[in-house]
This record gives C-alpha cells, sequence and structure tokens, in this order.
C-alpha cells in the first residue's frame, strides 16, 4: 500500500478554482517580491547617500529589515496562510527567547569589555 | 490519516502535507526553525557586542564594500523568489518546472557562496582580518561565516533531492522535502537580510 506513496501523479487534482487561487498567491508572491527588492534598494541608498545623518540612516534600515523579515516570513514561507498556527507559535517562541538574548549580549559584551 | 493513496485521483493540491509523514516533517521543521532564530540571534549578539573591539587591526568599514553585498544580496533574494515559485510548479504537478526552477535557485545559491568565498579570501590576504585579529574579526567570521556553512548545507540539499528524484515525478514521498528544502532555503534569506543591515549597511552606514 505504502509504495503508493512513491508513484508519480499523471494529472494535478486541482479544480479550476484551486488552479486560479494558487496563479493569484503566486502573483502576490512576485509582487512582495518586487517589494522585497525595493526596500533592499531603499535600504543601500539610504547608506550610499552621504548627506543623510547616521541618526536617522541606522533607525530606518533596521525598520526596513524587520517589514522585509516579515515579508519573507508571511509570504515566501507562507505564514500567513491556514493550518499554519503550530509555526506561527514556534517562530513567535524563537523570537520572544530571542530577543532577551540578543540585549543582554549586547549590553554585556559592551559592560565586560572582551 | 493513512499510508495509501489513489494515484489516479491526482496530485492533492497541497502535496507536502497530504500524508501524516509529510505534517509531522512540516511542524519538525518549523521547531528547528524556531530554534535556528535563537542560535542566529546568540551570534548577532555577540557580533554587535564585540563589532567595536578592533584591536588595532582594520575596522568594518575599512573593509566592507557596499557593491559586493548588494550583489550578493540580489543574488540571494532572487534565489529565494525561484525556490518559492518552484513550489507553486510543484503544487500544479509539473515536475520538469520545479526541477528547472530548483536548479535557478542552486546557481544563484552557488554565485553567492563564490562571492563571499572571494570576500574571505580579499579580507584575509588583503584586508588584514584574519580569524584570530580582533574580537570584530572573530565574531565577524563566526557569524557570516555560520550563514555561509548553512548555504552550503542547503545547496547540497537541493543537490541531493534533484539527483534522488531526478525520475521520479511529484510523489507524496518527496513533495516534503522539497517543500522543505525550499522552506530552509528563505530561511537563509532571512538571515541574511539582517546580515547585510546589521554588519554590513550600520558600519557603512556609520553606527
Amino acid at each position: 500500500m505504502s509504495d503508493d506513496l512513491s508513484k508519480p501523479f499523471s494529472k494535478s487534482a486541482l479544480t479550476h478554482e484551486e488552479l486560479l487561487k494558487i496563479n493569484r498567491e503566486r502573483k502576490i508572491q512576485i509582487a512582495a517580491f518586487a517589494c522585497m527588492i525595493f526596500l533592499t534598494l531603499l535600504a543601500f541608498i539610504a547608506v550610499a547617500m552621504d548627506m543623510i545623518a547616521p541618526g536617522f540612516t541606522i533607525p530606518f534600515i533596521l525598520l526596513l529589515a524587520v517589514v522585509q523579515f516579515a515579508l519573507q516570513l508571511f509570504y515566501f514561507m507562507h505564514l500567513k496562510d491556514k493550518d499554519h498556527e503550530w509555526p506561527n507559535a514556534f517562530m513567535l517562541t524563537g523570537i520572544v527567547v530571542s530577543t532577551p538574548a540578543l540585549i543582554a549580549l549586547i549590553l554585556l559584551l559592551g559592560v565586560t569589555k572582551y | 490519516m493513512s499510508d495509501s493513496v489513489d494515484v489516479s485521483k491526482g496530485l492533492p493540491p497541497n502535496p507536502e502535507k497530504a500524508t501524516l509523514e509529510g505534517k509531522n516533517k512540516f511542524l519538525g521543521f518549523w521547531v528547528f526553525l524556531g530554534g535556528e532564530t535563537i542560535m542566529f540571534a546568540t551570534f548577532f549578539g555577540t557580533f554587535l557586542g564585540l563589532r567595536d573591539g578592533t584591536a588595532g587591526g582594520p575596522t568594518a568599514s575599512e573593509l566592507f564594500s557596499l557593491p559586493l553585498v548588494f550583489i550578493m544580496t540580489m543574488l540571494l533574494l532572487t534565489s529565494s523568489l525561484t525556490s518559492v515559485l518552484a513550489m507553486y510548479s510543484m503544487k500544479k504537478n509539473n515536475f520538469r518546472n520545479m526541477m528547472i526552477l530548483t536548479v535557478v535557485t542552486v546557481i544563484l545559491g552557488f554565485a553567492f557562496l563564490g562571492f563571499e568565498i572571494y570576500e574571505f579570501y580579499e579580507y584575509v590576504h588583503h584586508g588584514g582580518l584574519g580569524f584570530t585579529t580582533s574580537a570584530f574579526g572573530s565574531s565577524f567570521y563566526s557569524l557570516v561565516g555560520l550563514h555561509g556553512a548553512h548555504v552550503t548545507f542547503g545547496l547540497f540539499w537541493f543537490i541531493t533531492l534533484m539527483l534522488r528524484y531526478s525520475r521520479t515525478g511529484i510523489t507524496l514521498t518527496n513533495a516534503p522535502k522539497f517543500y522543505l528544502a525550499s522552506l530552509y532555503w528563505h530561511f537563509i534569506d532571512v538571515v541574511w537580510v539582517f546580515i547585510f543591515t546589521v554588519v554590513y549597511l550600520m558600519a557603512i552606514g556609520g553606527a
């Protein structure tokens, strides 16, 4: 029975509606990609231009990174989709644990001075 | 969820989660990615804490060049797109397209890796920044090198899958495997977003 799992399919079981839905999703993914390219360009331009003060540039590019992070996770990695409650919980846990670890490392290493 | 499948009915809409094994792999892989997030966060924290400790060696803003990082970013970002498109081909049971897109992903990944090796080579031989030169050097090579190791692993993962399943078509056995490799590849891209921002752009931008 389980041998069937290794057999290829001659056709797809997608209904016409499902196919349309997938094609629409695909377009949204490409739009998300264009958006990410745009954000990346923005970040590089902000840094390359000397006339913008670092006091503005640094928070700005960090914000862009967070937006791109969300785009990647929710669109490319499908976290926004249904059936992704547990993956969301796992990633959130990872981020929650990461945050104090990150802050502690930056602060403590800064204090002890290697 | 049974182990049997009626092949004549056609490939289910979400082949990566059509079997219990696929569902378990999917869930387990996300646990792994949550853990990876924490591991990378500790490396980022270490780098941010130590990056001013140059010990008389070269500083970050002396070494880094914007064009190189830009090319690497574009390569990895595009490979993430081709990998996402490969998964849509998989859902439509278009094996040929999926393979072609995966090959493109791998080529882009190797290009990225090549630039990274070139970058490290330049820093070591012409920039004067070795692994033990300074705290900045150690934490920089650890963080970016760890990411590079992930890229290498991901590339060999893709290649292994493509060789193993070069002639089988999309089955319910290999669909979850391709899907997870693609998730892993996106995660690598996510980490790179923070590397190019926190490591490169912040150093060049003067923070």
